[in-house]
């Protein structure tokens, strides 16, 4: 079990508010990701759960049992660090071993349950090994393997990739999500990555300055983001926003459209735009280009595009995926 | 970025290596070689070839008793030594790892007091030690040459406790750890090498503190720095005598050192680098 539940939740450091009022409903099982620029206060909100850090007023409840005032160990949470934060002087059987050893399990189920977790985190030749001879993907795979072994009721990952390069984190991403599908234990993931974000959540949380900003599932707010901030967070390469005349011709303030969601043709559309920069990725092309009486546009198209620094296109946007927004910035 | 070195270059470098380090240790070598050498060679001047001779040493020994100061040095350097470091474990430990606002401030103002002059404060602590009937004994001693060393011992030690990072004890305490549980099997065994580094340093610093050992001692507590200045005798100076005792006084600290430089380079240089 796994449903954490915050009420009310708030937490200010001095006269600083980092949190002003959260309340979010986890469920059983769920992977949940928590993102937002640096500074948002997700990193704080997990530590709350955590409890390394204490509420300033609200309560925290998993499964149904309040855990506000309870120390870290009582809560049968297991958390992940982005620095991995292994025991430096101990061996990876040791490591993994450890939260069993406070839990006074015997040896001889500690031993089974470290091989058991090694064997699913191919880490079964490394267990004599110390953090400091391992690579960083080796390092936190035995991070997980510490928290896998306890059985927790829900998994915490503050930024456990950002210490990765490029290639290892796409390897990482799909091992955590097989260990949630192998598991279905609760998961909240810390990230400011919002391919992270997209790729693996059931539900993503965005935050902003300590609020949350919008709740739901990846293609939720990919599809209708609830104002400008979620809009222009969630997608990549980010939607664009437009103000001005092109906006009023919809009845809005500032109207998105993603750049995927631009036809590009070389003799007629809507827009007349001179390209800038041309991004050639191979399987996409990302057009920088500057529209007449638009301003700055990116536009995703087709990889074998032969367009170059400044070519003449015109783009048409899909008219059934213009996102409208209010001067306040909210979706219409 | 390597920088490319050519072979001219790297001699020179090695050739100015050497000579500074030989710079550094001629005054022991020196020391040793003059040994080495008959009183009257000893006096003759500046000469590098002694002619081996181990009369100075049977000398020293018989006119003089090494065994005693010798002791007197060890007991002095270890129980000060162990004396600091139960005090400033607790100090560094608290600095390092609940600092408040004032932690930086209480840490210069421990080290400012390593700033003033010692013969300064000669008198009253000369003073302090009679009316406690504190002079020449090993206990005024050892508490004498605690508190000179201590702020350099709290100083090293929280250098070393800050540098083990915040997240690993907040993952102990994740994976269940008690406070006691978090001390001993992850704090401690990860503070053990700085603590380990922190004494030898303050070891060899109270086998080589002159100016208190001598001032403060006659003959019960006098460790072997005393034993070395009480060769200068009003009768004149000997100085091949003079230098098989400073030999015989610096020899076990420079064995000392020798087997634990590595150790003790880590210790200084701890922090410097990541």
């Amino acid at each position: 079990m796994g449903q954490i539940t915050l009420k009310n939740v708030r937490k200010s450091f001095g006269a600083t508010n980092i949190i002003p009022n959260i309340n979010l409903e986890i469920e059983n099982g769920e992977f949940v990701v928590f993102v937002g620029p640096s500074g948002c206060g997700k990193s704080t909100l997990l530590r709350l759960i955590a409890g390394l850090e204490d509420t300033t007023s609200g309560t925290i409840a998993i499964d149904g049992r309040d855990v506000t005032n309870e120390a870290p160990a009582k809560r049968k949470l297991a958390m992940v660090f982005q620095s991995y934060a292994l025991y430096p002087h101990m061996t990876v059987a040791k490591n993994i071993a450890f939260p069993l050893k406070m839990a006074g399990e015997s040896p001889e189920t500690i031993e089974k349950k470290v091989a058991d977790a090694a064997r699913v985190l191919n880490l079964s030749n490394y267990l004599e090994r110390r953090p400091g001879q391992l690579s960083g993907g080796q390092r936190q795979r035995v991070a997980i393997g510490r928290a896998i072994v306890r059985q927790p009721s829900a998994f915490l990952f503050d930024e456990p990739l950002s210490n990765l390069d490029a290639a290892l984190r796409g390897t990482m991403r799909l091992e955590i999500s097989e260990l949630h599908n192998q598991l279905k234990t609760t998961m909240i993931y810390v990230t400011h990555d919002q391919v992270e974000a997209m790729t693996m959540a059931d539900k993503i949380v965005v935050l902003n300055a300590g609020n949350i900003e919008q709740v739901g599932s990846p293609l939720e707010l990919y599809r209708s983001p609830k104002n400008l901030f979620v809009a222009g967070f969630i997608g990549s390469p980010r939607m664009n926003l437009i103000e001005g005349n092109a906006a009023a011709d919809h009845g809005a303030a500032t109207i998105g459209i993603r750049p995927e969601h631009l036809s590009v043709s070389t003799t007629e559309g809507k827009w007349k735009a001179t390209v800038g920069v041309a991004e050639h990725l191979g399987s996409d092309t990302f057009l920088h280009v500057t529209a007449d009486g638009v301003g700055p546009l990116t536009v995703r198209t087709g990889g074998e595009i032969g367009a170059h620094h400044g070519d003449t296109i015109f783009l048409t946007p899909d008219a059934a995926k213009i996102h409208r927004f209010t001067p306040d910035g909210l979706a219409i | 970025m390597a920088r490319a070195i050519s072979t001219r270059s790297k001699i020179g470098w090695t050739f100015a290596a050497w000579a500074v380090a030989l710079i550094i240790f001629f005054p022991i070598l020196y020391t040793v070689i003059t040994s080495l050498k008959t009183e009257p060679e000893a006096i003759a001047g500046f000469n590098l070839i002694p002619s081996f001779t181990l009369e100075n040493y049977v000398e020293v020994q018989t006119q003089r008793d090494y065994f005693r100061p010798f002791m007197n040095s060890v007991i002095i350097a270890v129980g000060s030594t162990l004396l600091g470091i139960i005090i400033a474990v607790p100090a560094a430990w608290s600095m390092a790892f609940s600092p408040t606002h004032r932690t930086k401030d209480i840490l210069m103002w421990m080290l400012s007091t390593k700033m003033m002059p010692a013969a300064a404060v000669l008198v009253p602590i000369y003073l302090l030690f009679r009316d406690f009937g504190l002079l020449d004994s090993r206990i005024g001693l050892t508490l004498m040459l605690m508190l000179i060393n201590l702020p350099i011992v709290v100083w090293m030690l929280y250098t070393y406790f800050r540098e083990i990072p915040g997240e690993i004890l907040e993952a102990a305490r994740m994976d269940g750890a008690s406070l006691w549980g978090e001390i001993w099997y992850v704090l401690t065994p990860m503070a053990v090498p700085g603590i380990a580094s922190t004494m030898l340093l303050n070891i060899i610093l109270a086998w080589n503190e002159a100016f208190w050992t001598i001032r403060l001692t006659t003959t019960n507590a006098a460790p072997l720095t005393a034993f070395i200045a009480s060769f200068s005798s009003p009768q004149g100076l000997f100085w091949a005598k003079l230098s098989a005792a400073s030999t015989l006084a610096i020899a076990p600290i420079l064995i000392m050192g020798w087997f634990s430089q590595r150790q003790l380079v880590r210790g200084l240089t701890f922090g410097a680098v990541k």
